[in-house]
């Protein structure tokens, strides 16, 4: 089975070797600050014990007052997994860096997340439109959308 | 001219544009390849011309209404997108099933497994060009499922037969029959096939070595399923994070060690004799009883989110669904293993011909309905 690690433990052990990475944790998931997402993520990979390699999936979900880009990792080794979500409260142009330097499988899923949200991910090395066509209005999955 | 003159003479890289409508492309997969004479020196995937807003349209409707466009997923294995679905919202909603509903899911589950293999084999190999012969084989015993899904749900296709907390009807008198038939001669099918095509020079020139994947590249890219086992990737959800009763029966996982075209074709094969495997100790253990849960015909589940996945036959295949405790999800992530299984290829064929493009691509096995959605 795989065993899925306590949000608040992990927050606190990173709060250890990052403070002030964390914004928030439950039982179920760590929110880590945008600012220090590339620093927690690469820590979640490479830690002794941690050892997340293999990025399950990367997406967005749009709650008005910000947008949340949840990731969920998961160790083959110790067979244990984590989901851990940064936030972005501009609207107009939100902006988070891209983890695709750490797992390359984030590739394609943050190119959808940037054509049908609207997230721009910072340092992602072809950030185009991957399933609508150039110059489409606007992103369909925010809440606002209007066809 | 001399030969030493024209063996220094330069070519232009140029581009090759494969697809959208191309018999190897497997539905309306597009790439813009970069060659250097017939050497493949990089390539670059289009996607979205099956693209259908299916996330975006779940937001519009009840959880129970979302369940036939999850068939339209990978419209080659409905019953396994149906399953994960239904998983993560009784994951959400805190649902339990029926003992019998869930041997009636592994049942189905396993055919379809069974079924996405015969077309991804068949297909293969018609990639390989053994043009038509085995993959009409592979249609014939595909039949045969789905007669038997014909008998449970009405339909050959898209089936939307699995409902949250259970199935949606009890399967027929004349299914297990069939099923029992079905188990007593497919093996032989399997044992044939295998003996036809795995001496064959051809086969093995074409596909081992071919489109090697390391294991390291594999885990990075988020390559899952059989694509990946065939790497050395010993991970099966079914083993790993048990869902259903899957910890129930006896099975082994086959991989495999070098990761190339032969490889994936192998443990294809092998995978079937699993299922097969499986639904033998199904059809023992099947017991009696309800096959769905009372469950309101509006779920509301409580505030809050939930990722299940589960083994599909292309890989992991998981929905992350947040709920706002209305009738209809506020938010359904498909997790789309097909996409995710394409992030390797660009790695897998530079270097390779032309005609290794295609077989590569076809080992990988994708359905374009669930990259697109």
């Amino acid at each position: 089975m795989t065993v899925a690690l306590s949000g608040q433990e992990l927050a606190k052990r990173i709060e250890e070797k990052f403070p002030g990475s964390i914004e928030e944790s439950s039982r179920d998931s760590l929110v880590v600050k945008a600012g220090s997402l590339l620093d927690v993520a690469a820590h979640l990979k490479d830690a002794e014990g941690l050892k997340f390699d293999y990025l399950n999936y990367v997406t967005a979900v749009d709650y008005f007052s910000y947008f949340e880009v949840v990731y969920q990792v998961t160790s083959l080794e110790h067979n244990q997994t984590v989901i851990f979500k940064t936030r972005c409260h501009d609207r107009e142009n939100p902006t988070v860096p891209s983890v695709t330097g750490l797992w390359q499988g984030a590739d394609f899923q943050e190119r959808e997340i940037y054509d049908l949200m609207g997230i721009t991910f910072e340092g992602h090395p072809n950030l185009k439109r991957i399933l609508l066509w150039d110059g489409f209005p606007g992103h369909p999955l925010r809440k606002d959308f209007q066809p | 001219m001399t030969t030493t003159e024209l063996m220094t003479l330069k070519t232009e890289p140029f581009v090759l544009n494969f697809g959208p409508l191309h018999p190897s492309t497997h539905g309306v997969y597009r790439m813009r390849a970069t060659l250097d004479g017939e050497v493949v020196l990089d390539i670059e995937p289009v996607f979205g011309y099956l693209h259908r807003g299916i996330e975006k349209l779940a937001e519009e409707r009840t959880y129970t209404g979302f369940i036939p466009l999850t068939d339209r997923l990978d419209y080659i294995c409905p019953m396994s997108n149906n399953l994960a679905y239904c998983l993560a919202v009784e994951k959400l909603a805190g649902i339990r099933v029926p003992e019998r509903a869930e041997y009636l899911r592994v049942i189905m589950a396993e055919l379809q497994r069974l079924v996405n293999h015969f077309i991804a084999v068949g297909t293969f190999l018609n990639d390989c060009g053994a043009f038509m012969t085995p993959v009409v084989y592979m249609l014939r015993e595909r039949e045969k499922i789905l007669d038997m899904f014909d008998m449970v749900c009405g339909q050959r296709l898209t089936y939307n037969y699995m409902r949250i907390g259970g199935v949606g009807q009890d399967i027929p008198e004349e299914f297990l029959p069939a099923l029992r038939k079905f188990l007593g001669t497919t093996p032989r099918f399997i044992e044939e096939m295998e003996w036809l095509l795995k001496q064959n020079e051809i086969l093995l020139a074409r596909t081992k070595g071919v489109g090697i994947l390391p294991r390291d590249t594999a885990i990075n890219c988020g390559i899952s399923g059989p694509v990946a086992r065939a790497s050395g990737v010993n991970r099966d959800l079914r083993k790993a994070d048990p869902y259903s009763i899957y910890d129930r029966f006896e099975f082994d996982i086959p991989t495999g060690e070098a990761g190339d075209c032969y490889e994936r074709y192998r443990v294809r094969i092998e995978e079937m004799r699993q299922s097969l495997r499986i639904l033998e100790q199904v059809t023992k253990q099947i017991p009696g009883g309800p096959v769905r849960a009372e469950v309101p015909h509006l779920i509301r589940p409580p505030r809050g989110e939930a990722y299940a996945h589960l083994e599909a036959p292309k890989g992991e295949l998981g929905f992350y669904i947040v709920s706002d405790n209305s009738i209809a999800p506020y938010r359904c992530h498909v997790r789309p293993t097909s996409l995710i299984n394409l992030t390797a290829l660009r790695e897998m064929v530079r270097g390779w011909k032309v005609a290794d493009l295609i077989v590569i691509f076809g080992s990988i096995d994708i359905t374009m309905g669930e990259v697109d959605r």
